[in-house]
């Protein structure tokens, strides 16, 4: 494999004189492409007139059958993150880029045919399976080389490159609109071709980042910087083995952290425009609503850097603080924002919970940094990432079911989701008694000098580190 | 020399923030847009 030598993580060191600012932008490569998933809606309503053109023929595909490709990516996203987070760790970081941009650009042609032979299941493993996987490697790979390259702020660093995941639907969405009235005839809706050319564009994109991406030499460090001597009470200065870190009781607690957290922002980011029009009807329309939804968009992406940001100086387990307390009262305040017909307030409301749902992921592979060191960051993060699968299951199903259940039981529908606030409040105060259970890991966990797990050259546990 | 490598380096971060940057700041300009129908 000489040709494909220069992925390996040997040719990916920094030379001297190199900026460790190129590595965000590098990160962001992959996670804006990566966030195209977020926008993945806006094919739903054409894909149901494939056949019909106009309006849905009865073989045209369902909603509901849509929906199914991005819970499929997502879970697929979980898992692959977790089975192949150690190969990206000791693969180096272009290896998984290239990986992931092959994967997310192929999951696209895939989709492609699937969309052009009108068989649904070729979606289902193209975006779904293929994409997922794309979703997965490329999701968590970015993350470890820019906390290893940001030692000294490593929330803000990792929140950039998380950023460009919620970022990633705002470039896809009007870009999609626009390939598919491009390809669009009378007699043909253009998906399959818009599906093609994003494959391209994004693999191109994608492969800019696993170019310029580099992780830093042996015994680097930034400039002025200067590593504490003394491990301060939850950040460790030792790293813990992979499969040690899942034993834990403090990972799963950070996965019911962020698992919490997640669940309590997505089922109100999927209801959006629906809960804004059913809670001040007359008031907001679907234009407004749609407009809600995107400043939605906007500060899910802009949490996620300045929640992480912040935690660098607040520390993460306050951040999380933050998260649980405000989180809680805000959803509290939601049923009171509708019962005063005030919009204004609502939709604040719902701003700063939307920027704490992006801060969770965005402040967490920081969290697992300062629990479990850096050395496995990336793998463990992988792991963890199974807790977003579980919360986009939990999330939507709490608002849409016990929404059915209101009204189904008489209640009206500007009040069919306060139960539910009152839900995700009771969510948040879980979540806070296990961010405030989270203390150092046991010192047995921590690597040792001689750890003969550490494969490659570049794995030297911190306790063998000069 | 060094003010050469410092030049390339400072090219390098201007086109390598560029690349992601300027797609970034149209899509979110496109829902900024869409987002004050909201208000009007």
């Amino acid at each position: 494999m000489g040709a494909l030598s220069f992925l390996d993580r040997s040719h990916t060191v920094a030379e001297p004189g190199y900026s460790r600012w190129l590595v965000p932008p590098a990160a962001l490569c992959i996670h804006l492409c990566i966030g195209q998933a977020y926008a993945l809606s806006v094919f739903n309503l054409p894909m149901t007139k494939l056949i019909g053109i106009t309006k849905a023929a009865p073989d045209d595909w369902k909603l509901t059958e849509l929906g199914w490709i991005f819970s499929i990516a997502i879970f697929v996203l979980g898992f692959s993150a977790a089975v192949f987070g150690r190969w990206v760790e000791e693969g180096g970081p272009r290896k998984a880029m290239f990986t992931a941009a092959l994967c997310w650009a192929g999951g696209f042609l895939v989709s492609a045919l699937g969309v052009h032979l009108h068989n649904l299941w070729i979606v289902y493993l193209g975006y779904g399976v293929i994409g997922g996987v794309a979703l997965g490697i490329g999701y968590i790979s970015p993350v470890s080389t820019l906390i290893k390259w940001f030692p000294d702020r490593p929330g803000m660093a990792t929140g950039m490159a998380i950023m460009g995941f919620g970022g990633g639907a705002f470039i896809a969405s009007p870009l999609s609109v626009w390939l598919m009235q491009k390809f669009s005839t009378p007699t043909h809706v253009g998906v399959a071709e818009a599906f093609a050319f994003l494959g391209a564009i994004y693999f191109c994109f994608m492969m800019v980042g696993a170019w310029i991406v580099r992780v830093p030499a042996p015994g680097w460090k930034p400039e002025g910087y200067v590593a504490p001597v003394e491990a301060t009470a939850l950040i460790t200065r030792n790293d813990v083995y992979v499969y040690d870190a899942i034993k834990t009781p403090q990972f799963w607690l950070i996965w019911w952290v962020l698992c919490l957290n997640v669940t309590a922002g997505i089922g109100v980011l999927g209801q959006a425009s629906a809960m804004s029009q059913e809670m001040f009807p007359g008031h907001v329309t679907a234009v407004a609503a749609a407009g809600f939804v995107g400043l939605l968009s906007l500060f899910n992406m802009l949490g996620r850097f300045f929640w992480a940001s912040t935690s660098d100086v607040i520390g993460r387990k306050n951040t999380y603080f933050c998260f649980f307390a405000l989180g809680t009262l805000l959803y509290v305040l939601v049923p009171y924002t509708g019962s005063i017909g005030s919009v204004a307030l609502f939709v604040i409301c719902f701003l700063i919970i939307i920027s704490m749902y992006g801060g969770g992921f965005a402040t967490v592979p920081a969290y697992l940094r300062d629990m479990f060191g850096t050395r496995y960051v990336g793998a463990i993060h992988g792991w963890l990432i199974t807790a977003w699968s579980a919360a986009g299951i939990f999330g939507p199903v709490l608002v849409n079911y016990i929404r059915q259940y209101q009204i189904d039981h008489g209640v009206p529908k500007a009040q069919a989701y306060n139960t539910t606030m009152y839900i995700m409040a009771g969510l948040l105060v879980i979540g806070f008694i296990c961010n405030f259970m989270i203390k150092a890991v046991h010192e047995r966990y921590h690597m040792k000098a001689n750890d003969a797990r550490a494969h490659d050259a570049l794995a030297v546990p911190a306790a063998g580190r000069a | 020399m060094t003010t050469q490598t410092d030049g390339s380096t400072t090219l390098k971060l201007v086109l390598a923030w560029g690349f992601v940057g300027i797609p970034l700041a149209w899509g979110v300009i496109e829902t900024l847009i869409n987002a004050m129908k909201l208000f009007q």
